[in-house]
């Protein structure tokens, strides 16, 4: 579903703070695969999400998502295919607008933006229903404005807004990584209930390794922006976070040290 | 009683102005200075073409879309050339000074009555039809702002409409959902822009004349329309919004008419008074916060 082929990005090149953020990176991902993508900080995995999704162009390299090469288009023609979320709550939803603003902006994503009106009545009755699998009650709450919404409830809409239309790959920036430690574990379980339910591709970077062990059926890990280590099957569901720092330290040939990833 | 009507009859024309800014200032939250250059070449070319025996109503509907490229213009330079919003409508804005010059030919031209039916304007057939110069400006005026504010407030509920304000909330949250910004931003820059150049038509008809240096402070005009309206009045809803910008611009033009009454200030005081009106509107509500509220919690009285 999604292919990345040789990858290169180097940020700022030929200054004092050239950076090689991404070495050949090659990742497929089959239709119904849920990778969790881990690493420390400045180890790649939330570029190399940034650019499957188009928030820059690839030095070098490839990407294909169901068949279709999207390595040089811009940001908002490859939105068609994606649905994201993003770490900080604010970045997902328009918060001056009111919930079904937000819902009629995402059901049309892919769509021209004609004169037609915002939203359908019939509509409405879609948002209620999705709305509701969240159990937080935002589908009786349809004109409120988002800026009202608690971090958790917008990450929380933002999830149903990115798979709204269903995406051909979801992709997670560190989404729950903003909110309170009650609420994060709420939101992933929401995201992985949708994941579930609609069969969703998906790509999710997270900093703590227990979430990337319970979730997903993959697993890979990134360090100097390369892919070191990918887990899957039967040996990822067995796997311990103990294991898995082991497995870093082996792989990255470097020091496993605690302020990289959170054990969670 | 003649104040009122000046006042009411600018307000009115004005306020169309006040949506143009508030579209881009409010709705896409991105400062246009081009408004400047385009009112100037609204009124220009409204005043190059009726003088020259165009259709009123004709030259009024290009004035209005020499505007609308005015506003392109920023929006390439801002959008497709990276060039920062404020530099792009000043770019956009000095460059008019010298094209609105190529248009009239001159720097300035009165609408002297032409042709047979001595058409200066497209209040005339009003005047024709038996008005008083005045009420056939604020008739014509009038319906205009409300056929503009409908039409307006109608586009900002399509679903372009709706792709535009969230382009002004939320830029990355709209190319997540497959919108261009860019094309947003270009779009309501034209759309305002081009409601700019049409006050800039009426406003040449209205007072007789277009000159090339009328536009200078115009922004700050539409700046305190919108600002008066929000201290004034809050409310939250899009048309009630537009319904306050036309009460903000009549408003504007009353202070500045009984101001300039006074015996010590002289009409070139105006800008002036303009940017201290537009300041203590923007002030006011800090002041009033600093000497309302703070409650003694202890005490459950005000300090």
């Amino acid at each position: 579903m999604l292919q990345i082929e040789n990858l290169n990005k180097t940020f700022n090149p030929g200054t004092p703070i050239e950076n090689h953020v991404l070495h050949d990176v090659s990742l497929r991902l089959e239709e119904g695969d849920y990778v969790t993508l881990i690493g420390g900080n400045g180890a790649g995995k939330s570029t190399l999400l940034g650019g499957v999704a188009g928030t820059f162009l690839p030095d070098t390299g490839k990407i294909t998502i169901g068949g279709t090469d999207v390595t040089h288009l811009a940001e908002h023609r490859r939105a068609v295919y994606l649905g994201r979320v993003f770490q900080d709550p604010m970045t997902g939803t328009a918060a001056n607008m009111n919930i079904e603003e937000n819902m009629a902006l995402a059901y049309r994503r892919g769509k021209r933006r004609g004169l037609g009106w915002y939203i359908r009545a019939k509509e409405r009755d879609l948002y209620r229903e999705r709305l509701s699998t969240l159990e937080l009650g935002l589908e009786n709450r349809l004109s409120d404005k988002v800026g009202l919404l608690s971090g958790g409830q917008r990450q929380a809409l933002t999830l149903v807004m990115a798979t709204l239309k269903q995406p051909r790959v979801l992709l997670l920036d560190e989404h729950t990584a903003a909110l309170d430690p009650k609420t994060a574990p709420k939101v992933l379980e929401i995201g992985s209930k949708i994941i579930e339910a609609y069969n969703l591709t998906t790509m999710m970077v997270t900093h703590n390794m227990r979430d990337a062990i319970r979730h997903g059926n993959r697993l890979i890990m990134m360090s100097g922006g390369r892919i070191v280590l990918d887990i899957s099957g039967e040996e990822k569901q067995k796997l311990t976070v103990e294991e898995l720092v082991a497995k870093f330290s082996q792989a990255s040939d470097e020091e496993f040290t605690g302020d990289q990833a959170l054990l969670g | 009683m003649l104040i009122v009507q000046g006042a009411v009859s600018l307000g009115l024309i004005f306020s169309l102005m006040a949506m143009g800014v508030y579209l881009t200032f409010r709705v896409l939250e991105m400062p246009d200075l081009s408004a400047e250059g385009s009112i100037i070449l609204g009124a220009g070319t409204a005043a190059r073409l009726v003088s020259g025996g165009f259709n009123p109503f004709v030259a009024t509907f290009i004035a209005t879309l020499v505007g609308c490229v005015a506003g392109l213009v920023t929006g390439v330079l801002h959008t497709k050339f990276k060039i920062p919003p404020i530099l792009a409508g000043i770019l956009t804005m000095v460059a008019s000074y010298s094209v609105v010059i190529r248009i009239m030919g001159t720097s300035n031209v009165a609408l002297l009555p032409h042709g047979p039916n001595r058409v200066t304007s497209v209040f005339t057939f009003l005047q024709e039809a038996g008005l008083s110069r005045q009420a056939a400006i604020i008739l014509l005026s009038a319906v205009m702002v409300v056929v503009v504010g409908v039409v307006l407030y109608c586009f900002l509920g399509t679903e372009a409409g709706s792709a535009m304000r969230a382009t002004g909330n939320n830029r990355h949250m709209v190319k997540a959902q497959g919108i261009s910004t860019d094309a947003m931003v270009i779009l309501c820059l034209m759309i305002s822009n081009g409601l700019i150049g049409l006050t800039g038509a009426l406003w040449a008809q209205q007072q007789g004349f277009a000159s090339v240096d009328m536009g200078i402070g115009t922004i700050v005009i539409g700046l305190a329309s919108v600002i008066i309206a929000e201290v004034l009045f809050r409310v939250r809803n899009v048309w009630a919004r537009l319904i306050t910008l036309v009460v903000g611009s009549i408003i504007y033009r009353l202070i500045i008419a009984l101001a300039l009454n006074l015996d010590f200030l002289s009409p070139t005081d105006l800008r002036l008074l303009t940017a201290v009106i537009v300041t203590i509107a923007l002030t006011l509500p800090l002041i009033v916060e600093k000497f309302s509220k703070p409650i003694d919690k202890t005490k459950g009285r005000r300090k």
